[in-house]
């Protein structure tokens, strides 16, 4: 059993991390029945003795003592580190994992990749590798970050690069917050541009997530729950609260967002800790899904959602649970993936779901999308026989399509209309190490990756023909 | 004489454990039909191939259990020991922690090396454990990482290491739409290595026994466990024992010889596969009744026509009235309708089986002019039955009936080799480009020479 350490910076980051480590707390509360510290459990989170003073603590068998999360957190603001560390889940981190600072990255990407970089390498080295040493086999890093902001954008980034160097066989997901065309934030296409290189150039796998798809998802569910359509009541145990018990109307405003993004994390390495009669591995993913190094970004969607399974409705059939997958209502970024090219598509399923199901589906599935000439059966599956909390069935599938293309040019324009004017672009420039060139350079990073894209879309509408094979001299 | 079985990866070690459960119930089975002294010279012969004698009376599995990470191999340890009947070896498994990542490349080349010297240990003990070694049966999947590529690294060391023994591959073909994007990839560099280290390969598909899930078991929800049983039963009803010789009453000493000797006359020609009948749900068989005839004519058909299951034959397809010198290179694209065989193997179980006509398998017609049909045909009996069928008919075969889904797979493989996809994840690990190609080329001339029959 392999492990792996998520790493969340900035205060997104750190926010989307902080609902993952609740959510996967109660998803091993459920399933481990006994309190034994068993394999699954050791993927993400230590068993420490914590009378033990130092570094001894560590108990590798047995009952359960204190769980620490194999996490790095990392802000350089402090007011998002500390409220975890004052929330419920103070117990499940280890101050000597943090790395803070007070003044923040001012949305500034130079400041957190250039200044808090080289600042802090030392001890961002120096925590990662301890929680490297914590691990029998490390398999993964998780960066969770936002692209719009200074810190997650900036440091989120120079992380990459560190963890490449230092750790180059342990894959390196990404999972990143794009931003949304009413983003606040003015400056955020520089940092989203300027982070889309280093996440082109030193990350295994990365699953573009944008919020205002996130707020589409909450915004139905609000809806379904406010025409009274449904009838019942919320239930008490809400997944939609970040708090276990306690159901706040009020509740924080990114709250439900983060859960399913967490929610995402979790589902995405359930056939990696818990069984399965077909089992997937994170670094299957990578290897299946990537077909070639740049044309790693994955269109992701869940089903089912997990605000609905705090509103009663009745469970749906497995079938629907298929097609809701490839509505676009149930993806974590705005895209068409039907109407544009698959390159691959993985299928992730928990629960009682059997291969006859898988395989009827994707059969009903497969007419009404488009795949590449030469993988046109291009579907990687997993079946997970351990469900979610509360459900019965789920599913998760990873696209990678040509739909994130508009996505990206959509940025591209934006950052764009700034860079043509200069605007704000001092900030960023007075920071040491920062050109104009840096800009350029980064432009034609995305610039090329939409080429490669263009170059398959391209191919869309061409006959799917057979290549001449080898002929055999009989 | 004894049989090794090593089980590579998920695939390998789910089957595994079905195989030999299928195994020890059938040869404890209260219904043999046949007198008692019969039935325990069975159990016998069948424990000396696949089992040995623990201390407390419980059978161990003669098998190694192989996988990169731990969950599989775990449970099936459990349930093998929950079962009370028999179990595997407490240190007859090696496991890692990470897996192959589906890559074949990875399984071949970094776990290869790397754990060589403790599988072939493992290997080495449970040999040691046989009076008499007959050979090995690898059961491994061609679509993943550790079954396929490390399975073809341990079958190329068990040809080094042991070149007197034979190795039967049990090789599962995967799906035609994706179970692994890179499945046909993974099939073409298996079958290619596996090709020159391995005496036989005998294929079994998963398209053809989920259907025979479906429309003959009638099973409604499809799973694993359920595909993996009709295979475990297709298996044994092929390497479960028969007689030595037509009259005698003696049971064959080794079945794994007897076979390659009967059926992979060629080093060209080594792909196999198993047709068993009937095949039905256990509330079916309760009111079905059969005769040797039916079950031989419907076998035969199926041969011919190259059908996977007892429905949908196509009575159509005859063989060729008189046998034309074959000219040149058959085009692929015409229908492969008549399915001609280099040789065959009939093993028959149960009730009168030596009242049973064979003179419709003894048909020269059926196979290719270059083997007399005395050489190129073969029985095996017994009377007892087998796993509650009455009366049940397997046909090993080595025929064309494995050309067109080689050939689609290689040609998908090609297609997608043509783009260059995926290869950066296969050359990072040391297979490079012109392995590819070896491999392509290999598995043409492979077609090529089936097509030509």
């Amino acid at each position: 059993m392999t492990q792996s350490v998520i790493v969340q910076v900035g205060q997104c980051g750190n926010q989307i991390g902080c609902c993952f480590w609740d959510l996967a707390l109660r998803e091993h509360a459920a399933v481990n029945q006994k309190g034994i510290y068993d394999e699954a459990l050791s993927s993400f989170f230590r068993n420490v003795d914590t009378r033990v003073v130092g570094d001894g603590g560590s108990i590798s068998k047995g009952k359960i003592c204190s769980l620490k999360a194999r996490a790095v957190l990392i802000d350089m603001e402090e007011g998002v580190v500390n409220e975890i560390l004052q929330g419920p889940l103070r117990d499940v981190f280890d101050s000597k994992q943090l790395i803070t600072d007070i003044s923040g990255s001012g949305n500034n990407w130079a400041v957190g990749h250039k200044v808090f970089g080289s600042r802090y390498q030392e001890q961002i080295l120096e925590k990662l590798r301890k929680s490297a040493e914590h691990c029998d086999s490390l398999q993964c890093f998780f960066i969770i970050h936002s692209m719009g902001g200074g810190t997650g954008s900036g440091l989120g980034t120079y992380l990459l690069k560190v963890l490449e160097d230092e750790f180059p066989e342990v894959y390196r997901f990404v999972t990143s917050i794009y931003p949304s065309g009413e983003d606040d934030v003015i400056t955020s296409p520089y940092n989203s541009i300027l982070a889309m290189k280093e996440l082109n150039e030193h990350a295994d796998c990365v699953l573009p997530i944008d919020n205002q798809s996130l707020f589409d998802i909450i915004s139905k569910i609000d809806l379904m729950v406010n025409s009274g359509k449904l009838g019942t009541t919320i239930k008490p145990k809400s997944l939609v609260t970040s708090s276990a018990g306690t159901f706040k109307k009020r509740q924080k405003p990114f709250d439900a967002m983060n859960n399913i993004v967490a929610n995402l994390l979790l589902n995405l390495t359930s056939s990696a800790r818990f069984e399965g009669s077909l089992n997937m591995d994170l670094n299957e993913i990578s290897m299946n899904l990537v077909p070639f190094p740049q044309l790693h970004y994955l269109v992701s969607s869940l089903t089912p959602l997990y605000t609905l399974a705090d509103v009663n409705i009745p469970p749906r059939r497995l079938d629907q649970m298929f097609s809701d997958a490839f509505s676009k209502d149930h993806q974590l970024i705005r895209a068409d993936p039907k109407h544009s090219l698959y390159l691959a598509c993985a299928l992730m399923v928990r629960g009682n779901v059997q291969i006859s199901d898988l395989r009827r589906n994707i059969e009903r599935l497969k007419p009404s999308l488009q795949f590449v000439s030469w993988n046109q059966e291009g579907w990687k599956t997993s079946l997970c026989s351990v469900p979610p909390v509360g459900h019965s069935h789920s599913l998760l599938a990873l696209a990678n399509n040509t739909c994130v293309k508009p996505t990206f040019m959509e940025l591209r324009e934006r950052f764009m209309r700034l860079y043509k004017k200069k605007a704000h672009l001092h900030h960023y420039l007075q920071i040491e190490g920062m050109e104009e060139s840096c800009f350029t350079e980064a432009e034609s990073s995305l610039s090329a990756l939409i080429q490669e894209y263009n170059q398959l879309d391209a191919t869309k509408s061409m006959p799917v023909e057979d290549l001449p094979r080898l002929s055999i001299a009989v | 004489m004894s049989i090794v079985t090593v089980q590579l990866g998920q695939c390998g070690n789910q089957i595994g454990f079905e195989v030999f459960d299928a195994l020890f119930r059938d040869s404890h089975c209260p219904q043999g039909l046949c007198s008692k002294r019969e039935n325990e010279a069975y159990q016998a012969s069948c424990k000396e191939r696949f089992f040995s004698e623990e201390e407390n009376g419980v059978p161990i599995a003669r098998a190694v259990l192989v996988d990169m990470e731990p969950k599989v191999i775990n449970q099936t340890l459990s349930k093998a020991a929950q079962s009370g009947r028999w179990k595997y070896g407490q240190h007859s498994c090696f496991c890692q922690k990470q897996g192959s990542g589906n890559n074949w490349a990875y399984g071949y080349s970094v776990h290869g090396p790397r754990h060589e010297e403790s599988i072939m240990n493992l290997i080495q003990k449970e040999v040691e454990k046989c009076d008499s070694l007959s050979g090995f049966f690898i059961i491994m999947s061609m679509a993943g990482g550790t079954g396929s590529g490390l399975g073809a690294f341990v079958t190329q060391n068990l040809q080094d290491q042991y070149s007197h023994s034979l190795k039967m591959n049990q090789i599962i073909w995967p799906y035609g739409t994706g179970e692994i994007i890179v499945q046909n990839y993974n099939s073409i560099l298996t079958l290619s290595h596996l090709y020159r280290s391995s005496d036989a390969l005998l294929v079994h598909e998963n398209d053809a026994v989920h259907k025979i899930c479906a429309k003959l078991m009638n099973i409604k929800q499809i799973s694993f466990s359920d595909i993996n049983q009709v295979l475990a039963h297709q298996l044994g009803s092929v390497f479960q024992p028969t007689y030595s010789a037509e009259g005698s009453f003696h049971y064959r000493r080794n079945p794994l010889g007897d076979l390659m000797e009967n059926l992979v006359p060629h080093p060209e020609f080594k792909m196999l596969g198993v047709r068993n009948i009937p095949q039905m749900s256990e509330n079916s068989l309760a009111y079905s009744t059969f005769t040797w005839a039916g079950l031989l004519k419907h076998l035969r058909q199926m041969l011919i026509s190259n059908a996977k299951m007892e429905e949908g034959i196509d009575w159509q397809v005859r063989p060729p009235v008189s046998r034309l010198p074959t000219l040149g290179k058959m085009s692929l694209n015409k229908e492969l309708h008549f399915n001609t065989s280099i040789a065959n193997l009939l093993i028959l179980r149960g009730k009168d089986v030596h009242s049973a006509d064979l003179g419709g398998f003894k048909d020269p017609a059926l196979y290719t002019s270059w083997l007399e049909p005395v050489n190129a045909f073969n029985v095996w009996k017994t009377q007892r039955s087998f796993n509650k069928y009455e009366k049940s008919a397997a046909l090993v075969t080595n025929s064309q009936f494995l050309v067109k889904p080689l050939d689609k797979i290689v040609g998908k493989a090609w297609n997608m080799f043509a783009s260059k996809a995926y290869v950066h994840q296969y050359t990072k690990f040391g297979i490079e480009e012109e392995d590819f190609l070896d491999s392509f080329t290999l598995l043409e001339q492979v077609v090529a020479s089936y097509c030509n029959l």
